[in-house]
């Protein structure tokens, strides 16, 4: 574990690619292989399943401080992670430890068994022999809440340059389903693929944006400069449902999200269409809810992810389908590294001869001419129900992970309001203690009514003048959540819009982030909400 | 109800009977001076009454002023108010003001710490009825390490960078901090250069007869090239300037209490953060207060409102009360609002 929170440390204390890099490998090169595994499952998001809930930590946590709740939450919101906020607290250590790393997972792994009273014993007595930095850490993998400001393809970058692997094979190899308890470090560095793991995943191609913000819209001209002759490029509607990949392999179906989340069993209405696919078949696509021949906005999907139990009339209301953009695998053969247009033609063809089109749906081909005839197409996006346009080379491979040149999405231009800051909270990690949650209000005759709650969007600047506002500007404090006066006006953007009943303003927006401030605005200039319901049609 | 000896007005620590205020925040006939920093001594005074190693930096920021200064434990009498001062630890001249009429002892303590820094005199308590007390880090959070073991770590950053020929810059306030920073490095490892407003305040702190480490003035003709393998030190201000981006192969090291929290020293951009703070911590506060012996405090800058309700419930008539201060150049100020509107 001393090695694990000196990693940890030593990441922390530099910004530079290189130097993680070159971290990282000096830890590879240091650690135990079974150590290896574990921070590698770590730092990929696989975490040990939480065995202490945190209030009985927090409990325990202020019990060996000797402090009040309410000066607990204060010191929370004043370090805004609750791990560290414990290390920070608890006395000084009487003992110090040397299990590592695998040994710390394997004792919180068969907590399970023990009773709340062993429970506690144990904790005490981990902390106790714990420096600070080794608190943190633990307290993070404890609490489930363990992340690092390392991607995948640093930590993928440190173990090809140490095995000579090349990189996208093993980002392939550590995706899917494997236990770090079961899977070995020979197993991820042997020059032949061992895993057997037949639900594995692979990874995601995504796309860039071809623009960044609203502010600086291309034209069909830059597009032409940018991207060349219309004939190179395939066009197809960006959709605005979850990103998946269907598996089926070996008679068993196995649906991933794009966060590498298992969501088979989430969308039980597809496994229809998928065990009538060719055995070996991977496809890549979209899952949607669909009424008839239309997409339905992304809020009718959002109410059944994350429900523990799809009843009937969650299924009815949203009823799935997917749409499919690529083939990655067939017949057990891996056809990433075929042209998109070769590609294109397999899903085509397994499309045509699945017998459930109903819930099995092809990405449409948009056939365009010249880039000024996409343009106008994109500004109509909306009533398609889509969110702008996916554009793919047709000479492009399936790249791995996030790769300039090959695939772009061209959104439309969010929609926007004006509204006025009349909430503020404070941020986590690298924004605690600073206000940088707030919420936003439009007019409703003579009142503020709150539409919208945003987080990003402004500069590290602009959050330091926002936050100096409101410590100035309080009217009155709930919690961690300050009333401010109004009087700083923000424009709004969001990809959607939808009646709501939960909300006071009767709207709420989709993704709403923060465009710009707006500093040449009074509060009396900001929109109203008639504005914000005319374009709920 | 009798008046209470020490009021807070809108122009600061007034005490009325003796017609004089303690670090006032806008001009006054006599202000009274717990230390140089500029949100505490602040320019536009008819007289000035500080402690004596205050002085050359006083001249030096505020110019000609009329200063009168004193010793500590050595005591003046302002309009039959007897006023007194006693090592605060927070930097070179500081001091708390001991104030007593008629029986009656307040002490204001402007910013202090406990530890002995080795520079500044170490902080006395002083038994007084009513204590005001800074609590910049005023969060049971904030619990700061041995400063033997800060330096050892920040000479083993050094030494590091030192043998991998890079620039070492460390960023600290120009009055203490630079100073407190300059005497725990190892000398060793190489030589210490410095941004024109550090070597100022050193000249000026000189001119009052500390003695400090050697260390090379970085001019307008500096060969940036020589400061490779030696440590800059500069104050959070050159922070990310151009001047401090012309160094070759810069690491940059933040000297702070606030780099306690780790959002805040990620938010920072350094590539290290030394806890390092000329302000007591949690359990210093409280140590301080206790040795007080006080009935009453009375919280200036900090967290105020959490600081002060803790010591309610520990039994003391504890107060906030709105100043000025923590808003300038000093750690107390640093917090976020540096480049605020």
């Amino acid at each position: 574990m001393k090695d694990f929170a000196k990693l940890f440390s030593d990441l922390d204390e530099t910004n530079k690619t290189s130097e993680k890099v070159s971290i990282l490998k000096d830890y590879f090169m240091f650690v135990s292989d079974a150590d290896k595994i574990s921070t590698l499952a770590l730092f990929t998001g696989r975490k040990p399943k939480r065995q202490i809930n945190s209030t009985l930590i927090k409990t325990w946590a202020m019990e060996l401080a000797h402090i009040p709740v309410w000066l607990f939450e204060e010191s929370y919101q004043v370090v805004g992670d609750l791990g560290e906020t414990i290390a920070l607290l608890l006395p000084e250590p009487m003992g110090s430890q040397n299990k590592s790393l695998t040994d710390w997972i394997a004792e919180i792994n068969s907590l399970s068994t023990l009773g709340e009273s062993e429970k506690k014993a144990w904790l005490l007595d981990a902390w106790d022999s714990m420096d600070r930095q080794e608190r943190f850490v633990f307290n993070k993998i404890l609490t489930g809440s363990f992340r690092v400001g390392v991607s995948h393809s640093l930590i993928v970058k440190a173990l090809a340059e140490l095995s000579g692997l090349e990189a996208s094979v093993l980002t392939h190899r550590i995706m899917g389903n494997w236990d770090p308890a079961v899977f070995s470090f020979h197993d991820l560095m042997q020059e032949q693929d061992a895993s057997e793991d037949i639900s594995r995943p692979y990874p995601f191609c995504l796309a860039y944006p071809v623009q960044e913000t609203s502010d600086q819209v291309k034209s069909a001209e830059d597009m032409e400069t940018a991207l060349g002759s219309p004939d190179q490029w395939q066009a197809e509607w960006k959709w605005d449902g979850i990103r998946a990949q269907v598996i089926f392999r070996g008679g068993e179906i196995f649906i991933w999200s794009r966060g590498e989340d298992l969501v088979t069993d989430k969308f039980p209405e597809l496994h229809r269409f998928i065990s009538e696919l060719p055995d070996g078949t991977v496809l890549d696509g979209e899952a949607i809810c669909f009424s008839g021949n239309c997409p339905l906005p992304f809020n009718v999907l959002q109410t059944r992810i994350g429900r523990k139990n799809l009843t009937k009339k969650i299924m009815a209301d949203s009823p799935m389908a997917f749409i499919a953009y690529d083939c990655l695998e067939l017949e057990g053969d891996d056809i990433r590294s075929m042209p998109l247009r070769y590609r294109r033609s397999i899903v085509e063809r397994i499309h045509a001869e699945n017998a459930h089109q109903d819930i099995f749906k092809l990405s449409e081909v948009v056939s365009f001419n010249s880039w000024q005839e996409l343009y106008d197409l994109r500004l109509r996006a909306r009533e398609h129900v889509a969110e702008g346009f996916m554009l793919k080379r047709s000479e492009s491979v399936y790249q791995t992970g996030r790769k300039r040149g090959d695939w772009w999405k061209w959104k439309v231009d969010p929609l926007t309001v004006d509204a006025v800051m009349v909430y503020a909270q404070k941020g986590h990690g690298r924004r605690a203690d600073l206000y940088t949650d707030y919420t936003f209000a439009v007019w409703d005759g003579d009142k503020l009514v709150p539409v919208a709650k945003a987080y990003s969007g402004l500069t590290d600047k602009e959050i330091n003048q926002v936050d100096h506002y409101v410590k100035r500007n309080t009217l009155e404090k709930f919690g961690p959540v300050r009333t401010v006066k109004p009087g700083l006006v923000f424009e709004i953007g969001f990809e959607g819009i939808n009646a709501s009943s939960r909300h006071k303003s009767g709207v709420a927006l989709r993704f709403p982030r923060i465009l710009r401030w707006r500093h040449d605005k009074k509060i009396e200039e900001a929109d109203h909400i008639e504005a914000l319901k005319a374009m709920l049609a | 109800m009798a008046q209470a000896l020490l009021q807070f007005n809108d122009k600061g620590i007034y005490c009325a009977a003796g017609d004089f205020y303690i670090d006032p925040w806008k001009p006054v006939d006599r202000a009274v001076i717990t230390h140089a920093h500029s949100d505490h001594a602040r320019w536009g005074h008819k007289h000035y009454l500080a402690h004596h190693l205050s002085r050359e930096v006083m001249y030096y920021r505020l110019g000609d002023i009329s200063l009168e200064t004193m010793e500590y434990g050595e005591s003046t009498t302002i309009n039959g108010v007897q006023v007194s001062f006693y090592p605060a630890g927070h930097i070179v001249g500081s001091a708390q003001v001991r104030v007593e009429y008629k029986g009656e002892v307040w002490v204001a303590s402007g910013d202090y710490k406990l530890e002995d820094d080795g520079l500044s005199a170490p902080f006395e308590p002083v038994k007084c009825h009513t204590f005001i007390s800074e609590c910049t880090f005023g969060m049971p959070v904030y619990k700061w390490r041995p400063q033997a073991e800060i330096f050892s770590g920040i000479n083993d950053w050094w030494r590091l960078n030192a043998e991998e020929g890079r620039t070492t810059v460390i960023a600290g306030y120009s009055l203490g901090k630079a100073q407190r920073i300059m005497q725990g490095l190892d000398l060793s490892i190489g030589s210490i250069y410095l941004h024109g407003v550090i070597a100022n305040t050193n000249e000026a702190l000189e001119r009052n007869g500390i003695r400090l480490p050697p260390a090379e003035r970085i001019t307008a003709d500096f060969k940036r090239e020589q400061a490779r393998g030696g440590i800059v030190i500069c104050p959070p201000s050159a922070v990310g300037s151009p001047w401090m981006r012309k160094f070759p192969s810069v690491s940059f090291g933040y000297c702070s209490g606030w780099m306690a929290i780790r959002g805040a020293k990620r938010r920072r951009a350094a590539d290290r953060g030394f806890v390092l703070s000329d302000h007591a911590d949690w359990d210093g506060l409280i140590e301080a207060i206790g040795a007080t012996e006080c009935e009453s405090v009375c919280l200036t800058h900090g967290s105020t409102a959490s600081f002060s309700r803790y010591l309610r419930e520990l039994g003391y008539d504890a107060f906030e009360a709105e100043t000025h201060y923590g808003v300038e150049d000093d750690e107390a100020g640093e917090t976020k609002v540096e480049e605020a509107v």
